[in-house]
């Protein structure tokens, strides 16, 4: 099993590999050693490979002093080990910009931002969500419309945060809290409703009310799966997180990847993509980790 | 006049007559419950009425369909009544209660908490505290041997004890009367044969009051007082049959002549239905000429 797990990782690992350093293998562009007599050559230009054979026939032709370079990649895919590279020095290096900020604090920023829109929402959507599988009444009063609403692009309402809730963090927030809400509300709802309905016979019968039926029993009942389903909406979070931070001020990781593509430093792009795969990931494994070791009766949480 | 010298009828008519002195624990009278459902009213029970006394082991048998599980469910407060009356000592119940334990088919254990926690759940339910809660506990699980096991999960346990537990957890409240929805049936022949003496053992040094549904006619005989028979369509109370197989009960009665005697009378009541499995609904018969999927020398008989 281990063995697989670590397989799945290393085989895309393979072929970018693969991509990156044998020459034959694609490699549609040369990159540029000696100009020779080519006028706008310039050591480091990247070419396409038949415009660069034609220069160099050209330039054969006319005894000129012929340029020579090595396959290479477009610019939108460095190797691993230049993406690696940029992992290194993107937390050491200082930006160009004096007020830029570092990745490391970007990083942060949206972090930040994840947690305080995906708490927001777990503030609402769970209680809401188990009130609604408890209770058949507040279940249609209120499903329907959010069943309406979860079909609203959360980008749409872009403009309108902006406008409520000004530029900064606020409407990053209410993005991820719109995008989550809606549907954290209805699968908790499910889950709660898959709750063995003799349980809370049983709990009847053993002289449970009100309440505590709910306190003690659903609660209880349905934690586990509850923690899965907050596991994967929380996934479902990070999705929102680059719509989030497009709008208002631009900030956290995804304004660290525009602004990188935009000087075409792909290396560093990659290297942030790289970073938020390893956070997301890492996470969940340590979230169902804990959920082994905090759910011990539910033997489902193993097979996760 | 000695006890020896009776006859057999004269003693069993001397038993029932002791068991029909002592109070009733449960009364039902006239009970009658329809359901809607979308192609119309269905009458599900029709005038239940029966007693159940102190200390008695009653058993509700019936074909599929009449309306035993709806019974118990509504003696629980499980489930509202059409009409009539539910008494517990004389006082009509609504809704669940803790003079009523229950223990169910299915695995109604808490998941989540250990086997102890489980069983303290009602005393913790009214009120006793953690401490008190847990010494009670602890005494009931020894009653059904469970004590070692304190500390299990529910999934860590076989049906059998699972069932035991659900007993203890049921029994930790003190009800007046003990329902039983087919606890065992879901156990394997060699476990339930194994939990009816167990209940017997239980319900012998209790002063515990026990309705028992079963669709197993030997069940039912092998630990009832008296058997309620229902008839489906709707559920009716058809007879209450005295069991004469006298007490103390052990499997060895089972060819005895009071035991085939009762077994033949409840089987003919309970006509035409298929006898043996009273839950299985008309089979189809298997095909009589069957492909042969194997090589014709390829013999095993």
């Amino acid at each position: 099993m281990k063995v697989r797990n670590i397989a799945s990782f290393l085989l895309p690992l393979l072929v970018w590999c693969l991509v990156s350093y044998v020459p034959f293998v694609w490699h549609p562009k040369v990159e540029v050693q000696e100009p020779g007599a080519v006028e706008y050559f310039q050591p480091g230009m990247l070419i396409d490979r038949a415009d660069f054979e034609r220069e160099a026939a050209d330039m054969a032709q006319q005894q000129l002093a012929l340029p020579t370079g090595l396959p290479a990649n477009p610019i939108y895919l460095p190797a691993p080990h230049q993406v690696l590279r940029a992992l290194v020095t993107s937390f050491a290096a200082v930006p160009e910009q004096k007020d830029a900020p570092r990745l490391h604090q970007s990083l942060w920023h949206s972090i930040q931002i994840i947690l305080w829109g995906f708490l927001l929402s777990s503030a609402i959507g769970v209680p809401l969500g188990i009130l609604c599988g408890t209770y058949r009444n507040v279940g249609r009063l209120s499903e329907p419309f959010i069943e309406f609403f979860r079909y609203l692009p959360a980008p749409a309402f872009c403009a309108l945060a902006v406008a409520v809730l000004g530029i900064y963090d606020g409407p990053k927030i209410a993005i991820i809290v719109i995008g989550t809400l809606f549907q954290q509300v209805l699968i908790i709802a499910n889950t709660t409703r898959k709750l063995e309905i003799t349980l809370l016979e049983a709990a009847r019968t053993l002289g449970t009310r009100g309440v505590r039926l709910i306190t003690r029993v659903v609660l209880p009942g349905i934690l586990p799966d509850l923690y899965r389903d907050q596991r994967i909406l929380l996934g479902w979070a990070w999705t929102y997180l680059i719509v989030a931070e497009l709008i208002g001020t631009s900030s956290g990781i995804t304004f660290f990847i525009t602004q990188q593509a935009r000087y075409q430093h792909f290396d560093n792009v990659y290297a942030a993509m790289l970073i938020i795969g390893v956070i997301g990931f890492g996470s969940d494994v340590l979230l169902a980790r804990l959920g082994k070791w905090l759910f011990p009766w539910d033997r489902t949480q193993e097979r996760t | 006049m000695s006890e020896a010298a009776l006859s057999p009828t004269d003693e069993l008519a001397q038993r029932f007559a002791r068991i029909y002195e002592r109070e009733a624990i449960l009364e039902v009278r006239g009970l009658g419950k329809q359901f809607a459902t979308a192609g119309g009213t269905v009458q599900a029970l029709r005038d239940v009425s029966f007693k159940v006394h102190r200390r008695e082991l009653v058993c509700v048998i019936g074909p599929s369909g009449c309306g035993k599980s709806t019974l118990i469910r509504i003696l629980a407060g499980l489930e509202t009544l059409s009409s009539g009356q539910v008494l517990v000592d004389g006082k009509p119940v609504s809704g669940p209660g803790r003079d009523r334990g229950m223990v169910f088919q299915g695995y109604s254990l808490f998941p989540w908490l250990t086997v102890k926690r489980n069983v303290m759940f009602g005393p913790e339910m009214s009120g006793h505290p953690h401490n008190v809660a847990e010494g009670m506990a602890r005494q009931w699980l020894e009653l059904v041997g469970l004590s070692e096991f304190a500390d299990a999960y529910p999934h860590q346990l076989s049906g059998g004890m699972r069932q035991r537990v659900a007993i203890a957890r049921a029994l930790v409240n003190e009800p007046r009367i003990l329902l039983m929805d087919e606890p065992f049936g879901a156990l394997d022949a060699q476990t339930r044969a194994k939990m009816q003496s167990h209940l017997l053992d239980i319900w012998k040094n209790l002063d515990i009051t026990v309705l028992f549904i079963t669709h197993d006619l030997d069940e039912a005989i092998y630990l009832a007082d008296r058997i309620l028979v229902l008839k489906a369509h709707p559920g009716e109370v058809q007879e209450i049959v005295e069991v004469p197989v006298p007490r103390p009960r052990s499997p060895a009665q089972f060819s005895s002549e009071a035991f085939r005697a009762t077994r033949a009378h409840i089987e003919a009541l309970i006509h035409p239905p298929v006898v043996h499995s009273l839950e299985s609904e008309e089979e189809p018969a298997p095909a009589s000429q069957m492909i042969r999927f194997t090589a014709v020398d390829d013999n095993v008989e």
